[in-house]
């Protein structure tokens, strides 16, 4: 089956993927929920600059990413000032880099599922006593469920498929930084193909499975209005 | 306790400007036709209008002035929605928690349980509010409003979205709640039966602005104003129930201008309700009649004319101290000689009773 | 309905538009694909060899396993400047060139090179004393750089010792960029790639690393295609007008 090194590859990007995912809900929660109340006229930028990995090759922003890592960089300058260690070639890197990279894919349907419950709920909230920060946790997150399910979701299966910015920050580090995707790029590089289609295909199955499960959740969801 | 308040809002093209200066005891209504800024002042009170500007001060305390803005969920109020009030994901006893547990009535369950038993939904606790109807979705919103016992009760036409059957399944409990809650409620409608039936105090709406307020009595028979001009014109008489004739199925009640016999099922006695006569209802005889069917009838005084469209009148009469509408044909008029100050006697066809 | 078929209709005409541009490539011009590496040392070839001669040639840039790969699909170039020798060696053996005529047009030099001007001296310790984080070297199985960046790390032998401060670039162009956006100190890289011109790599340090301590970096070129074009520009890089110019750009030659 699996060779060592392809198993590695394949534990290191479960965990890029999980632990990626959790951050990005994290940060992408508030995030989706300032975009979904915010008045500020320029609100718009930030809601592009999330979008642009949507367009963006990966490699772009691996490039980008890379060149704000170094030194001269202001995430780099910034890490060194601190006397910390630069983040590029490390696993952290890579969370950072997938973080950026699936951003758009856990904001956008947190935006549209915090939007489409409207302001009444809210407003309900707060005439029975809710301030801004309870509403958000008792109105907002529960009514936003299915939009959680699908940004975990997709936030998940696009971080296990991240390629091109593993490729550019990452140094193909065993163990540390070496991804399956690039695994399969270099086993397809080396002419490789049986374990390419391996990890491949396992990589397919598990994409498969998760998105599956996203779509017959939201039939559930559409089945039974909450 | 009393409202003052003084608002302006500017939304598109529509300006809202008012200056709200009233007791607020048992049921102030906000009335006018559609547009004319009823929900939008409401809203004002609530605090759900970020971009006002004004001042509002409920008995001592301010909600809002230039340097201070009270935030909604600090208020002390209650809002029912016209629709849309429960909280989705929640059933009605999560609904009815979610602002009694928010609320300086959390720790006692009394306000809670009576919410419950006063709106009658017992049964429906456990259920998700998509699987109830309209009329119980409204008793819930109610329900969960009177748990957090709120200083005020803003009431957004909760009846409209509702047919007829759904609101007289509504209207009892709306009645109830200031007399066994004491909470003073302000009540938006564009529905002149509503205001007839449940105001003690009324403002009159018309384009961001009052155009008129006073007690109710007098709202509904002030002949400057279009509500004793509508066909469904009506006045209302506060009486006390006194005796039940139980052979004929009668019941008689007493008020300033002398007895009313009332048919129907038996009252309870001393209890003060409230009487609707239409203007369409009464009819004027210059003579005591002899030989009517009619059971009601008083001597009155003319007190004011007024023409309705090209044949029709409006007779407004005083009654000891109560006014009285007739809408009778201005023939009539004519062929009795009516002026203002003539004696005449009233027969009234029908009244209906609200407790 | 109808703006489906305005924009078919734009398409076919785009398309047909397309299809005599490319048509007309053939005529007295040869598409040349060239690894990565050799880009600019290629331009500068071009321009001296279209100083004498009225042939156009295209350039196709591309790491030779993409290039080999299209090749090996039937993509229509003409000549092929391969990084290793063992593509177009397997080309040959699949016999999609033209006999005898692969030849190995120039030798890389690796090189040893930080953007730090203190940090590489003349022999190369640093990398014994190993005073970095990190090590910047192309993929050993992907690269032939990588592949003689390992067997210099291996004859020193650091290569067990390094092996945690390695970081692969897919190519010896990323190696060389993760060393030019800081962040790696150092790598092992191709010669060639600090000797371009408006490079980032004035001011720093380096060692030439002896080309005994690796196997020759052969990189070869085959004739894809019969025309007389491709033969013409496959014997000019075989004279030294145009081995000097490789020379310049750090690479040796036969």
């Amino acid at each position: 089956m699996f060779s060592e090194p392809d198993l590695i590859a394949l534990s290191l990007t479960l965990k890029l993927a999980l632990l990626s995912t959790f951050i990005l809900l994290i940060v992408g929660t508030p995030l989706a929920w300032w975009l979904t109340v915010s008045r500020w006229p320029l609100k718009f930028v930030v809601e592009t600059v999330i979008a642009l990995p949507l367009v963006l090759p990966p490699t772009v922003l691996g490039f980008y990413v890379l060149i704000a890592l170094g030194p001269n960089g202001p995430i780099g300058g910034f890490m060194e000032l601190i006397g910390a260690r630069s983040f590029a070639f490390t696993f952290s890197g890579l969370v950072f880099g997938s973080v950026l990279y699936s951003l758009p894919f856990v904001v956008q349907p947190l935006q549209n599922a915090f939007q489409a419950i409207g302001s009444r709920p809210f407003e309900v909230a707060a005439t029975l006593g809710a301030s801004p920060l309870d509403r958000f946790f008792s109105v907002a997150i529960p009514l936003a469920k299915p939009g959680f399910i699908t940004a975990t979701a997709l936030g998940f299966a696009h971080t296990m498929g991240e390629f091109g910015v593993a490729l550019m920050i990452g140094g193909s580090i065993p163990g540390e930084t070496k991804v399956a995707s690039i695994a399969i790029y270099e086993h397809v590089e080396a002419l490789e193909y049986d374990r390419a289609h391996l990890l491949s295909l396992t990589l397919l199955a598990f994409s498969f499975i998760v998105l599956a499960i996203v779509y017959s959740s939201r039939r559930r969801f559409s089945l039974i209005p909450s | 306790m009393s409202i003052e308040g003084q608002f302006q809002l500017q939304k598109g093209k529509f300006k809202l400007d008012v200056d709200l200066k009233a007791p607020v005891e048992g049921v102030t209504a906000l009335f006018g036709p559609s547009g004319s800024g009823k929900t939008t002042l409401l809203r004002l009170i609530a605090g759900l209008e970020l971009d006002s500007k004004g001042s509002l001060k409920i008995g001592e305390e301010i909600w809002q002035d230039d340097q201070e803005f009270l935030p909604a969920h600090k208020r002390r109020i209650g809002y029912v929605f016209q629709e849309d009030n429960l909280l989705p994901h929640l059933n009605v006893k999560g609904n009815i928690e979610y602002g009694w547990k928010r609320s300086s009535e959390k720790g006692t369950t009394k306000s809670l349980q009576q919410a419950i038993e006063l709106l009658g939904i017992e049964e429906l606790l456990s259920r998700k509010p998509a699987t109830l109807s309209g009329g119980e979705r409204q008793r819930v919103a109610i329900a969960r409003a009177l748990a957090t016992r709120p200083k005020l009760l803003l009431m957004d036409e909760p009846l409209a979205a509702l047919d007829r059957s759904r609101k007289e399944e509504i209207l009892p409990f709306i009645d109830s709640i200031h007399r066994n809650l004491e909470i003073a409620v302000i009540y938006v409608t564009h529905a002149s039966d509503e205001i007839a039936r449940l105001a003690d105090h009324l403002f009159l709406m018309e384009n961001g602005r009052f155009i008129a307020n006073g007690k109710i009595d007098n709202m509904l028979t002030r002949l400057d104003l279009p509500l004793s001009h509508s066909d469904e014109a009506e006045s209302i008489v506060d009486a006390d129930v006194r005796e039940y004739d139980a052979t004929y199925k009668l019941n008689y009640l007493d008020c300033a201008a002398g007895r009313f016999t009332v048919s129907g099922n038996q009252l309870r006695i001393g209890e003060s309700v409230r009487l609707r006569i239409a203007a369409r209802d009464v009819s004027l005889t210059l003579e005591p009649p002899r030989n009517t069917s009619i059971l009601n009838i008083f001597p009155a005084t003319v007190d004011k004319l007024m023409p309705k469209g090209g044949s029709q009148m409006t007779v407004r009469l005083k009654m000891a101290d109560h006014l009285l509408l007739s809408r009778i044909t201005r023939k009539s008029v004519d062929n009795l000689g009516l002026r203002e100050g003539d004696i005449v006697y009233a027969q009234i066809k029908s009244v209906a009773v609200f407790s | 309905m109808l703006n489906l078929l305005t924009i078919l209709r734009n398409v076919a005409l785009v398309l047909g538009v397309l299809a005599i541009v490319a048509n007309r490539l053939h005529s007295g011009e040869i598409s040349v694909a060239v690894a990565s590496n050799f880009g600019n040392t290629i331009r500068a070839l071009v321009a001296e060899y279209q100083a004498s001669s009225e042939d156009e040639i295209k350039l196709i840039l591309g790491s030779t396993g993409k290039l080999y790969a299209q090749i090996l699909h039937g993509a229509p170039f003409d000549v092929f400047l391969a990084a290793d020798e063992q593509r177009p060696k397997l080309l040959e053996e699949e016999s999609i060139t033209i006999s005898d005529t692969r030849f190995t047009y120039a030798i890389g030099r690796l090189v040893l090179w930080s953007k730090r001007s203190d940090l590489v001296d003349s022999k190369g310790s640093v990398l014994e004393a190993g005073d970095f984080r990190f090590l910047s070297i192309a993929h050993p199985k992907l690269a032939p750089y990588g592949q003689a960046a390992k067997e210099v790390l291996m004859k020193m032998d650091l290569w067990e010792a390094l092996a945690p401060k390695l970081v692969f670039g897919e190519n010896v162009g990323q190696a060389f960029h993760f060393i030019s956006s800081g962040n790696a100190e150092l790598g092992l890289i191709a010669h060639s790639q600090i000797l371009q011109p408006g490079s980032l790599t004035e001011g720093g340090s380096r060692w030439l690393v002896p080309s005994n301590l690796h196997s020759p970096i052969e990189q070869q070129a085959v004739q894809l295609s019969e025309k007389p074009e491709s033969r013409r520009f496959l014997a000019f890089l075989k004279n030294e007008p145009a081995l000097k110019i490789i020379r310049e750009y750090g690479y040796d030659t036969p």
